[in-house]
């Protein structure tokens, strides 16, 4: 009796909260807020969870259906991620933002099969640029691929377009991410003519005694990074250590936040990074953010890390998400869109200055629009340098364009080749 | 002199240094094994706390402050004030105590007579306790640790091997402090064991639990102290490490570095621990100078594992572990 009186009850629980979870839009994150890798991954959930409370409670949801903001922990480790990614599979994820290269590679087939877009922003697998294979993976607006090859632009206009008796370092994470730049670095110094050496540094990289030593020991005229975590700070404080010119070091865009350099102190002056967005609270939208979300208490975080670079990069990745919610929206018709109906958002997306300037985000982020044959946006970056003094990045270039020639060629060949593998033809969804 | 020679050298001059900040770990693990027969699987979170409670007390971080905002709805967050380092450092030493009498009281009471499996096992939650409560305590951002510790690349080594050999070695004055503290704490660790009551105690209880209860020592006092004294070994290494490159979460996986060196060096010997940090940091160095042209670099992690496994093969014991002797 008891039993049947509790099944009772459960049922009409579930059929109560059943049109409530229905009228909402679903946006999980696959975080990690704990883990040697959290002091980066909870500024970048922060500012992802902070952006949809902001359309919540500023817009009421997106055209009139609230956001309905979910968690789950991966602690940066790939099969919890996918763990995560099997827990909510079902609960009509609208996009997956997996925020690890590891996790990406294993979601990528999973994601295909179950009709979930997966968002992997300026991380993942690279050729996913290609969007007659991976039709609902999208990597805009920048990938690894362009951030080398912006990289190695803007040393091209550091040294008068010539690059021919360089020698450049990759220090990488060795690990799937930390690779990634390695094919188009190659195919560049081929072009260049320039010498490159790539030295791996094993997770997690507190320990670089035997790599500095061996940049001591080459002399290059550049380092580039290719780090996360721990070994961001522990590199930028052995470059320091062997007086390398801090310059002529140069991070990815994952190595160049308040998290990598505040540890090294004074040592970190002058250390450069890519940049695919903004950084600070010089922007609009946080006078928004100020009135809705952080006075009223109703932040993610602790709220000072608000305008960090991470923090700034969650919140694009959401801004990006509602805007991709809203094309959808416009293409279906309907307000309570459904993955599917997310991912033809997701391929029409266009993200014009004029949209930046409305959102309250100035040239925040690169213009781009997104097609079935380049999910990947305009790869655009732009190089900051860290000034320990104010304690503050300052961006130092314009937006540079990568070698799209280069990278769509190389993008080409990778993607078919999974094609292949995986006995597929490719072609667009829409 | 052949340059290969000269880099080799300079290689070597860093692994010993590395192999200090590697012994640093291994010595806390060692330390309670020793006294207790316990493997300390939350050693490198005890690190990491430490280091944690020495940036917020350093910053006058309010502990809790995250949970305290939360429930109460109000933003504290620092106390206004910068507590000098002399002042911090005793301070956080009182907290690691404090953290054995509770480890004590809380856990190993409990766990008296019970197989060292289950012992390890109860480190393993301890661990993952410890790591939730530094969290909650401190916050997980990355903090930039300063005790006045210089940093970077010592200029009388430079000059003093340029002149020699025409090639000036790098050498962390960070790691070279490094040696000098573990080569003070090794001493007094030593003349603490040797020349006090206390000391004497924990020896006999290393030796035989059972011969030193009937003597009258107290084996709770006993694990209070040597968890106390692990507790401020891990202190160092997580000041030495943490200076290095900040305090975050990830410092806790230096115990990684600590098992091949335990393995070499034996889990009940004090100078086994040095010297296996010194044959562990030498021998990767060396290992990724030579091979690195052959198999590419990231050697370090995986080198120092295969070394202690072949080292298992020869002597399980380590080096100058207590010789295993089964009498059937």
């Amino acid at each position: 009796m008891t039993m049947t009186r509790l099944a009772a009850t459960l049922a009409a629980t579930m059929i109560a909260a059943g049109p409530a979870l229905a009228d909402t839009l679903h946006f999980p994150n696959l975080s990690y807020r704990t883990g040697p890798f959290a002091a980066g991954g909870i500024p970048f959930a922060d500012g992802y969870a902070d952006y949809f409370t902001l359309i919540n409670e500023r817009d009421g949801g997106i055209g009139g259906v609230p956001i309905r903001y979910t968690e789950c922990e991966t602690a940066y480790n790939t099969e919890r991620g996918v763990e995560c990614y099997q827990s909510i599979r079902g609960d009509s994820p609208l996009v997956i933002q997996p925020l690890s290269t590891g996790i990406t590679y294993q979601l990528i087939p999973r994601t295909m099969e179950d009709g979930v877009p997966m968002h992997t922003m300026g991380y993942g697998r690279t050729s996913a640029v290609n969007g007659e294979v991976f039709n609902w993976t999208f990597n805009y607006p920048a990938n690894y691929w362009d951030g080398a090859s912006v990289i190695i632009n803007y040393l091209l206009d550091e040294n008068d377009g010539a690059l021919e008796d360089k020698k450049i370092v990759l220090l990488y994470h060795n690990s799937a991410y930390g690779r990634e730049p390695i094919p188009t670095l190659t195919r560049l110094s081929e072009r260049l003519g320039f010498e490159l050496l790539t030295i791996g540094v094993d997770s997690p990289g507190q320990e670089q005694g035997s790599q500095w030593l061996q940049i001591r020991r080459e002399r290059p005229d550049y380092v580039v990074m290719w780090g996360w975590g721990v070994m961001n700070p522990t590199a930028i404080q052995e470059a320091a250590n062997i007086r390398f010119p801090m310059e002529n070091f140069i991070g990815v865009w994952w190595s160049g936040s308040q998290q990598d350099v505040l540890p090294v102190g004074e040592g970190a002056h002058g250390y450069k990074a890519l940049a695919m967005h903004g950084t600070g609270t010089d922007y609009p939208i946080y006078e928004d953010l100020m009135n809705y979300v952080i006075e009223p208490g109703l932040y993610a975080g602790t709220g000072d890390e608000v305008g960090t670079v991470l923090y700034s990069r969650g919140m694009y990745a959401a801004m990006l998400a509602v805007e991709a919610a809203k094309t959808a929206q416009e293409i279906h018709g309907v307000a309570n869109i459904t993955p599917a109906m997310m991912r033809d958002g997701m391929a029409n997306l266009e993200i014009t200055e004029e949209l930046m300037v409305e959102l309250g985000l100035p040239n925040f982020g690169p213009a781009f629009s997104v097609a079935c044959e380049n999910h990947g946006g305009s790869g655009a970056a732009m190089i900051q340098q860290w000034d320990a003094n104010a304690g503050e990045w300052n961006l130092i270039t314009d937006w540079i364009s990568p070698d799209r020639e280069l990278i769509m060629e190389m993008v080409m060949e990778d993607s078919l080749a999974f094609a292949a593998e995986n006995d597929m033809t490719p072609s667009c969804m829409n | 002199m052949p340059d290969t020679l000269l880099f080799a050298m300079e290689a070597t001059l860093n692994g010993l240094t590395a192999g200090v900040m590697y012994a640093l770990v291994a010595l806390g693990f060692v330390l309670i094994f020793k006294a207790s027969g316990i493997f300390n699987f939350a050693q490198g979170v005890m690190a990491l706390f430490a280091a944690l409670t020495l940036v917020g007390f350093q910053s006058g971080q309010i502990p809790f402050s995250h949970l305290i905002n939360a429930i109460f709805g109000t933003r504290l967050h620092h106390f206004g004030w910068n507590m000098p380092t002399l002042l911090a450092i005793p301070a956080t030493v009182a907290v690691m105590i404090l953290l054995a009498i509770l480890i004590e009281r809380f856990v190993l009471k409990h766990l008296i007579n019970q197989e060292p499996i289950i012992l390890f096992m109860a480190t393993i939650g301890l661990a993952y306790l410890l790591e939730g409560v530094g969290d909650i305590m401190w916050g997980a951002e990355v903090k930039a640790l300063d005790v006045g510790l210089p940093k970077g690349m010592s200029d009388t080594v430079d000059e003093l091997t340029f002149n020699w050999f025409g090639y000036g070695f790098f050498i962390d004055r960070l790691e070279l402090w490094a040696a000098g503290i573990a080569a003070v704490l090794v001493a007094s660790l030593t003349i603490f064991s040797q020349y006090t009551k206390q000391g004497r105690a924990l020896r006999a209880v290393a030796d035989d639990h059972q011969a030193a209860l009937s003597v009258g020592i107290s084996l709770r006092f006993i694990w209070v102290l040597t968890w106390s004294i692990a507790g401020i070994v891990a202190l160092v290494a997580g000041i030495m490490w943490g200076s290095k490159s900040g305090v975050q979460f990830s410092l806790s996986l230096i115990a990684l570095k600590a098992l091949p060196v335990l393995i070499l060096g034996g889990f009940t010997s004090i100078p086994g621990a040095i010297i296996g940090g010194l044959i562990i940091g030498v021998g990767e160095k060396l290992f990724d100078f030579f091979m690195q042209p052959i198999i590419g670099g990231a050697t370090e992690n995986w080198f120092a594992y295969m070394l202690a496994l072949v080292f298992l093969l020869f002597r399980p014991q380590g080096l100058f572990g207590e010789r295993i002797i089964e009498r059937v």
